[in-house]
């Protein structure tokens, strides 16, 4: 099974949220009871609300995190065996910020070169050749390799975090709102990169975005998040043509495109998002539901394969037998 | 012109540095009508946040101001002072700005500032003032009221935080709300509810708003005019429908490449974009300031400067020589 890079089952991520002296911990379940599929090659995107535990998986993906419960395995072997440089090395992220996440202090040329020096490469040249390479790779041009990102726009300086995570030749990129902090032309720059890098060196991408319209752009496969369980994933035209959960229909009719004719959307989603510490019984959607039922404030629902795709609603397959 | 909300013209801010003068926005005309959105929009550094800034008079102590004429509501406020334009600020020109965090106050809590900013501006009595606040809050669309106005800005999510600040826009019923970038740190969920939110009560107060924006998704869904800002300048200007069915400017017909739109552009192809970067805007400028982005440009358009026009009456006015049958040609 060479071909599947990232096979998580079940995972569930906790965390004990302290609230206040003498009323004890409780438990938060960012992640609860993910399933998921990525094979070599594919762009999964995860979206949701903020809260709703994208990060967090995306975290746990990278060996940032350990997960609660659950396994992982990647490319056949369980992430925890992995040792952390080789997983380094297979795994690398982008961030959203380019701003924050390059150090300020050191030049261009060294910011990408370091993951280098971490995996134990000691000859110099060889290290500067690959830097070079890398910088060509992603359109920056080597002139740019003693400058300070300070010196850089804010296209350059997401190329430049994008270097960095290629310079070590992963297989597995994930992108945590690769675009969401550029200005709209840049955007654009920068999604036609990271498609061609796809291409080029054959990567299998992670990413979350809230954007949808990048998303159907970019992903062949999506996967929406609700309150830490994955609430539908499908092929990026299946979903995007025919979505099957409530939330999802709600979230792409929130999307604005930009036709003027249309108006703003009502999606009768409710203003609140509800508190993730204290999750609603059942459904955990089922208050904002348009289409609930009374089943759904008692009991969660299974998950339904429809296809290719998965939905986890009790709409879909047989609750009764 | 009874309808007309708010008339800018001649708008310029400067900002001296130690390398030269920034023309940070160059010679900027708006207007707004009774019940009208205009969205400015444009890349980071353009200038539109200034722009609003320079109309409430809030611009930072640096900057230098120049203008010809500034109306709100028919009365010309150019030359009021701090006082009378923070009697104006909350009460007949309200703001919401970006992140709601930062613009409510963390230490006390949203009825103390509601109550606060009615006593300010209207001779109003605490029970009174909080009876409208109370009502207010109601009106956009939060529930258990009475029990939120005792709460903490932390207490509350992004989209209630952004509610509220519109509710304490609306308290003194203001002519003119200039709202910048308003749901950029909001989902997409709660962006969607609070641009509709808007949309409704501005119908219901007849409001002019000025909606800053990056998004050209927002500005498409609830703009009747668009200013389209380049580098300080307004490049294109006209209808909602005239600037995305037929943008003229080349800048303008950039940006509307950049964008993924579904069912439009197709999954996987690469996007359009803009090649190069803002130009610096110390010192003068001649020419126009597109050019060096511009596949059209040609050394005319780096001699001269063009000034905003439109071709016919009912057309929208831009900023460029270049004949627009070449210009289709080419794109």
């Amino acid at each position: 099974m060479s071909d599947v890079m990232i096979n998580a089952s079940n995972v569930t991520r906790n965390f004990s949220i302290s609230r206040g002296m003498f009323r004890g911990k409780k438990t938060l379940r960012a992640v609860n009871g993910v399933n998921l599929t990525v094979k070599r090659g594919e762009v999964l995107a995860l979206v949701g609300e903020s809260g709703c535990g994208k990060t967090t998986l995306a975290k746990i993906l990278l060996g940032l995190l350990p997960q609660t419960a659950g396994s992982i395995t990647l490319c056949g072997k369980p992430i925890n065996e992995v040792p952390r440089l080789e997983l380094a090395r297979l795994v690398q992220p982008i961030f959203q910020d380019p701003y924050s996440s390059l150090n300020p202090r050191k030049s261009i040329g060294s910011i990408i070169g370091l993951p280098m020096h971490v995996q134990g490469v000691e000859d110099s040249h060889a290290i500067r050749r690959q830097v070079e390479t890398t910088m060509d790779l992603v359109g920056l041009p080597s002139r740019l390799f003693g400058s300070y990102p300070n010196q850089l726009s804010g296209g350059q300086r997401q190329r430049v975090a994008i270097a960095r995570a290629l310079v070590n030749r992963p297989q597995v990129i994930v992108c945590d709102e690769p675009t969401s902090a550029l200005d709209v032309s840049v955007q654009s720059q920068i999604l036609n990169l990271l498609s061609d890098l796809r291409k080029e060196l054959n990567l299998t991408y992670i990413i979350i975005s809230h954007n949808l319209a990048v998303v159907e752009h970019i992903a062949t496969r999506v996967a929406v998040m609700y309150l830490g369980r994955l609430v539908e994933e499908a092929k990026t035209t299946e979903l995007f043509a025919r979505p099957q959960h409530p939330y999802t229909v709600a979230l792409l009719e929130s999307v604005l495109t930009p036709e003027p004719s249309l108006g703003i959307p009502n999606t009768q989603l409710g203003a609140s998002y509800p508190n993730p510490i204290d999750p609603p019984n059942g459904c955990a959607f089922h208050p904002r539901c348009a289409r609930a039922m009374p089943q759904c404030s008692t009991q969660a629902p299974n998950g339904t394969r429809l296809g290719q795709a998965f939905v986890e609603c009790h709409l879909y397959g047989d609750e009764s037998h | 012109m009874p309808d007309r909300v708010l008339e800018v013209k001649n708008l310029s801010v400067d900002i001296p540095l130690a390398e030269g003068v920034l023309h940070a926005v160059d010679d900027l005309n708006i207007h707004v009508d009774k019940g009208e959105t205009l969205c400015i929009v444009g890349e980071s550094g353009c200038g539109k946040s200034l722009t609003s800034l320079a109309i409430m008079d809030l611009l930072p102590k640096k900057a230098i101001r120049k203008l010809h004429q500034l109306d709100l509501a028919g009365t010309s406020i150019l030359d009021y002072s701090e006082k009378q334009m923070s009697d104006i600020r909350g009460n007949k020109m309200g703001m919401i700005f970006q992140e709601p965090m930062t613009s409510l106050n963390p230490a006390f809590t949203i009825g103390n500032q509601m109550v606060e900013t009615l006593q300010r501006h209207r001779n109003i009595s605490g029970e009174n003032a909080k009876k409208t606040a109370l009502i207010m809050l109601e009106k956009v669309g939060i529930t258990a009221a009475d029990q939120r106005l005792k709460q903490y800005p932390h207490q509350l999510s992004g989209g209630l935080r952004q509610r509220v600040m519109i509710a304490m826009t609306l308290l003194c019923e203001p002519e003119l709300i200039i709202a910048d970038e308003p749901t950029t740190a909001l989902d997409v969920t709660i962006q969607a509810q609070i641009l509709l939110l808007l949309k409704e009560l501005q119908s219901e107060y007849e409001m002019g708003l000025i909606l800053i924006t990056h998004d050209l998704g927002v500005v498409a869904r609830i703009a009747t005019r668009v200013a389209v800002m380049y580098a300080g300048q307004i490049v294109e200007e006209g209808t909602v429908q005239q600037i995305f069915e037929n943008p003229m400017h080349p800048y303008t017909r950039g940006l509307m490449r950049c964008i993924p739109v579904p069912g439009k552009t197709k999954p996987g192809e690469p996007l359009g974009s803009i090649p190069g970067m803002v130009p610096s805007l110390i010192g003068e400028f001649t020419g126009c300031r597109f050019a060096d982005r511009c596949s059209h440009a040609t050394d005319t358009c780096r001699s001269l400067n063009v000034n905003l026009r439109a071709e016919e009456e009912n057309t929208q006015a831009y900023r460029c020589i270049i004949d627009p049958k070449t210009m289709a040609k080419v794109a």
